[in-house]
């Protein structure tokens, strides 16, 4: 059914080549469960960024403050 | 060419209900500008936002100089990011275009930017690479993002690791070429930038962000976002 009119490959390369896109797709499939997940894994978390930012935002609420602003 | 005396930096800053982080956004951004010694200016551009942020704004004019905060209002049914660069763009005067949220998500010393700045036409941040990272996110929320990113990669090649990021410097030039070409709303709006800069051959360079989690206010990810995202990614790859 997937052979072109006229082209008659011989059995064996047939057998090799129809299961070829599913086990392409397999594979891609396990690709990207693997990358995926060691992404995952290995996505940082910024503690100090988050700490360093509370210090921030007291400085300007205080410095705001002082400057007029009125919250 | 690097950042020198001549740059001149214009932070465009849209804001919808943004009255609790604009101030301290503003804060941080000026006393970074200053230390570093960079010119600049910021724009900010509310959508009419009913909490207040406007007044918040005008009074943050008066402290800090009318040639330093610039506040415009659009109102419009269909408030993107676009609509606001396009509306923003038109008041910059400076040479180099930073574009940011006003929630206080992105923290980010823009003196690396500066440095990061090694003649590109864009300098994107990214949270996936070098210590760039977040905070606050549970292992959903990770998991649905490295899994958005990765079809992203797949699809498109971007050439840059984190397109839905919305930490972004541009040439002022590049941007008006970009904003030119660029259909796509939200921020599908992004991902479409850097996906046409690389058509263009823009060069693009990275820094990493470290993304910490909404200050004040709700995070917007929800299921008609992931949706919409989908929608939207399938069409970049269609059309470019």
């Amino acid at each position: 059914a997937l052979a072109p009119p006229g082209l008659r490959l011989p059995a064996p390369y047939r057998q090799a080549l129809l299961p070829l896109p599913v086990y392409l797709l397999v594979a891609f499939g396990c690709y990207s469960l693997a990358t995926v997940g060691y992404r995952l894994a290995t996505f940082n978390d910024c503690e100090e960024a988050a700490a360093e930012l509370q210090e921030h935002i007291s400085a300007a609420r205080e410095d705001l403050r002082r400057r007029g602003l009125r919250f | 060419m690097a950042a020198d005396r001549g740059d001149k930096f214009s932070v465009l800053l849209p804001t919808y209900n943004e009255r609790e982080n604009l101030p301290l956004v503003v804060w941080l951004l000026v006393r970074t500008f200053r230390q570093s010694g960079i010119s600049f200016e910021i724009i900010i551009i509310d959508d009419g936002s009913p909490d207040g942020t406007q007044e918040i704004a005008e009074q943050l004019e008066k402290i800090y100089g009318s040639d330093k905060i610039i506040v415009r209002e659009i109102i419009s049914i269909l408030f993107s990011s676009g609509t606001a660069y396009i509306h923003g763009m038109k008041h910059a005067t400076g040479n180099f275009i930073v574009i940011m949220d006003a929630d206080l998500s992105h923290h980010v010393s823009l003196y690396s930017i500066k440095q990061k700045e090694g003649n590109f036409d864009i300098v994107s941040g990214t949270r996936y690479k070098g210590n760039g990272g977040v905070y606050g996110w549970d292992l959903k929320r990770k998991l649905i993002s490295r899994g958005a990113n990765f079809i992203t990669q797949v699809l498109l090649r971007p050439g840059a690791s984190d397109l839905t990021g919305s930490f972004r410097l541009y040439r002022k030039e590049v941007l008006q070429k970009l904003m030119e070409k660029c259909v796509s709303k939200g921020y599908v709006f992004q991902m479409e930038m850097i996906v046409r800069a690389r058509q263009l051959g823009y060069t693009i360079g990275e820094v990493p962000i470290s993304f910490v989690d909404r200050v004040y206010g709700e995070s917007k990810l929800g299921g008609n976002e992931i949706v919409s995202f989908l929608k939207g990614l399938l069409t970049l790859f269609a059309t470019t």
